[in-house]
């Protein structure tokens, strides 16, 4: 009993050294880093269509400045921009301009936004490639999101159910596809998705529905479909104008009529690490992680 | 709180002299303390539930409020597509529950040899042990496509968010249930065996009425972990806020739970905007229904019951 006694003190009194020591050693460990030049964190939320590319940047951009590690998350357009108001995090990312709204609250909080554009996004449709449809004009993708055509007959399919798919409300995705596509780019217009859209909470959501039911038609951004897994919709801006397959090509030079810019927004005068990156980020170096990932280019490489 | 109470007990100074007394008033106190701070959290969330989602009730008329179209983003704040959703959801959780979790129960406490209990009770401990997640992963994974090629125009439906739940509740409600089976004395089988009922006609008669207030606990926990239950729901359910259409396929459409859409807006909304009041509105009609579940049960089996509810089933 003595003995085991004596054994549990010793391994205590070893376990509150280490403890001790390790607490001790934090600080130092904190200001040899700071050494070779400090250990700088960029905090990076929002967008999920950009997060991809965010985190391929935040990777590649290791090996420009070792010293800069950036924490890239998801969790919509929304969500990034509110952190940004709240100064949670340094760089909001966007996949749609911010609101007045959102601008008014920033400048009650203090912070004045800073925009910048980083790539451009062709938003793609997508169909189940059993789908004999392969062409579609905005007029007639919005009769069938509104629901005003529930029938695949009705725009030259086969006489099936339309199943709508869709990302959720704050989704800057969603917001864009109900401007642009729905209601055609027109402030008046109060169209909004038939009420039996499916809303799912992540892209994966959209494409998987897409590619197992072949009824199903949703849409994307480009970088986020895959042609050989699902069908890229050719889309013409009305009925007159040629249809359109989307891609890198077709986004970069305008002829894709549903593309849109990509957005990082910083607080006004970003300090010079962070500003440097966002350089970087606009800089020929970012913009080739841009074409790689399925994205369309601010300017050709 | 507990943990906080307990090592400040561990630290008072225990002085040898006075130990009995002071001690005894001190353990009297942590306990009285913990009892009644359960008490006092349940009504500090339904204070700040209140504070929070009170605007909603006040700024949206009350028809408006349960109206029939949900899209937040252009205020229209219609909470009766995402109660249908959730209503429809449970139903079908329970309806598929029920006879399966009683009867396994029935199974495990009176007609399986032990041999086989031994294997089947932790077996259905390790089911209640899943994270919700796996079970909805797999639901989106598996179930789904399997739904939808039984004809369904879409294999996210409420009957695929109904069959995960079924699963998630039935541990709860086996294992509760089995409990209740198990505290009938055994000189009721053996009577009823004794005037010449067959092991049916006991367990049906005898068993199974003997036992009644335990299984209604049993059945009314599982629906609270059904009408509770988030992120499975969310992933197989389809979200659509779409006041399902009545007949035949009711079960097989997209709905949107209500947890589902505190879950998936939360994130977005800014604080003190309507939006964000009218998803607290819908934790107050959520706590509410929890509520009311609770208090059915006890009002079914008595206060005996009133008091065993207390275990769980609050969201």
């Amino acid at each position: 009993m003595r003995k085991v006694r004596a054994i549990e003190f010793v391994s205590l009194l070893a376990s509150l050294m280490i403890l001790v020591s390790a607490c001790g050693r934090q600080p130092t460990a904190a200001n040899s880093a700071g050494d070779g030049g400090p250990q700088r964190a960029i905090q990076n939320k929002g967008s999920d269509t950009l997060v991809n590319l965010a985190l391929a940047w935040a990777e590649a951009y290791r090996t420009v400045a070792p010293d800069v590690s950036i924490a890239v998350t998801g969790g919509g357009s929304g969500t990034g921009i509110a952190s940004l108001i709240n100064g949670t995090v340094d760089i909001a990312n966007a996949s749609r301009a911010m609101k007045e709204s959102e601008l008014e609250d920033a400048r009650q909080n203090g912070v004045e936004p800073q925009e910048y554009t980083v790539a451009i996004d062709a938003l793609a449709v997508i169909v189940n490639q059993a789908n004999p449809v392969s062409q579609l004009t905005i007029d007639q993708l919005a009769d069938i999101f509104t629901g005003r055509v529930t029938n695949w007959q009705a725009v030259g399919g086969n006489d099936a159910p339309i199943i709508l798919v869709s990302r959720e409300t704050n989704s800057g995705t969603h917001v864009y596809f109900l401007e642009e596509v729905i209601r055609q780019g027109d402030s008046e217009n109060t169209d909004v998705f038939a009420p039996q859209t499916l809303l799912m909470p992540s892209s994966v959501g959209i494409t998987s529905e897409v590619q197992r039911n072949p009824n199903a038609i949703g849409y994307d951004g480009l970088g986020y479909t895959d042609p050989a897994h699902e069908k890229l919709i050719a889309v013409a801006k009305n009925a007159g104008s040629p249809f359109v397959t989307p891609s890198v090509a077709t986004g970069a030079d305008g002829t894709y009529p549903i593309s849109r810019a990509l957005y990082m927004y910083t607080t006004a005068n970003p300090d010079t690490t962070i500003a440097a990156y966002l350089d970087w980020v606009r800089g020929p170096e970012g913009q080739q992680i841009v074409a790689e990932l399925g994205f369309v280019p601010l300017s050709p490489p | 709180m507990a943990v906080v109470q307990k090592s400040s007990q561990i630290d008072a100074p225990t002085d040898a002299t006075s130990q009995t007394n002071w001690g005894e008033w001190f353990i009297e106190g942590v306990i009285k303390v913990a009892g009644i701070s359960s008490i006092v959290i349940i009504g500090l969330i339904f204070l700040f539930l209140l504070r929070e989602g009170l605007p909603a009730f006040l700024d949206i008329p009350l028809r408006q409020l349960f109206g029939t179209r949900w899209y937040p983003i252009e205020d229209a704040f219609g909470m009766a597509p995402l109660l249908a959703g959730s209503l429809i959801v449970t139903v079908g959780a329970v309806v598929i529950a029920l006879p399966l979790g009683l009867t396994t129960a029935i199974y495990m406490g009176e007609i399986a040899p032990p041999w086989q209990r031994e294997i089947l009770k932790p077996i259905i401990e390790v089911l209640a042990g899943i994270p919700s997640i796996v079970l909805g992963f797999l639901g989106w994974i598996a179930l789904a496509p399997l739904i939808q090629r039984l004809g369904a125009p879409t294999g996210l439906t409420a009957f695929t968010g109904s069959l995960i739940l079924a699963y998630m509740s039935l541990p709860t409600i086996i294992s509760i249930a089995e409990d209740a089976l198990y505290a009938v004395p055994k000189e009721y089988r053996g009577g009823a065996l004794a005037i010449g009922a067959t092991q049916w006609q006991s367990i049906w008669r005898v068993v199974l009425p003997a036992a009644r207030p335990g299984l209604v606990i049993a059945v009314m926990l599982g629906i609270g972990r059904a009408i509770g239950e988030t992120m499975a729901v969310m992933m197989v359910t389809g979200n659509a806020a779409n006041i399902p259409s009545l007949g035949s396929g009711i079960f097989f459409q997209p709905v949107r739970t209500m947890t589902a859409t505190i879950a998936a807006e939360m994130g977005e909304v800014a604080q003190g905007s309507l939006h964000y009041s009218t998803l607290f509105a819908i934790g107050i009609v959520l706590f509410v229904i929890s509520f009311a579940i609770n208090w059915l049960a006890g009002r079914l089996v008595g206060m005996k019951g009133m008091r065993r509810s207390r275990r769980g089933g609050m969201l």
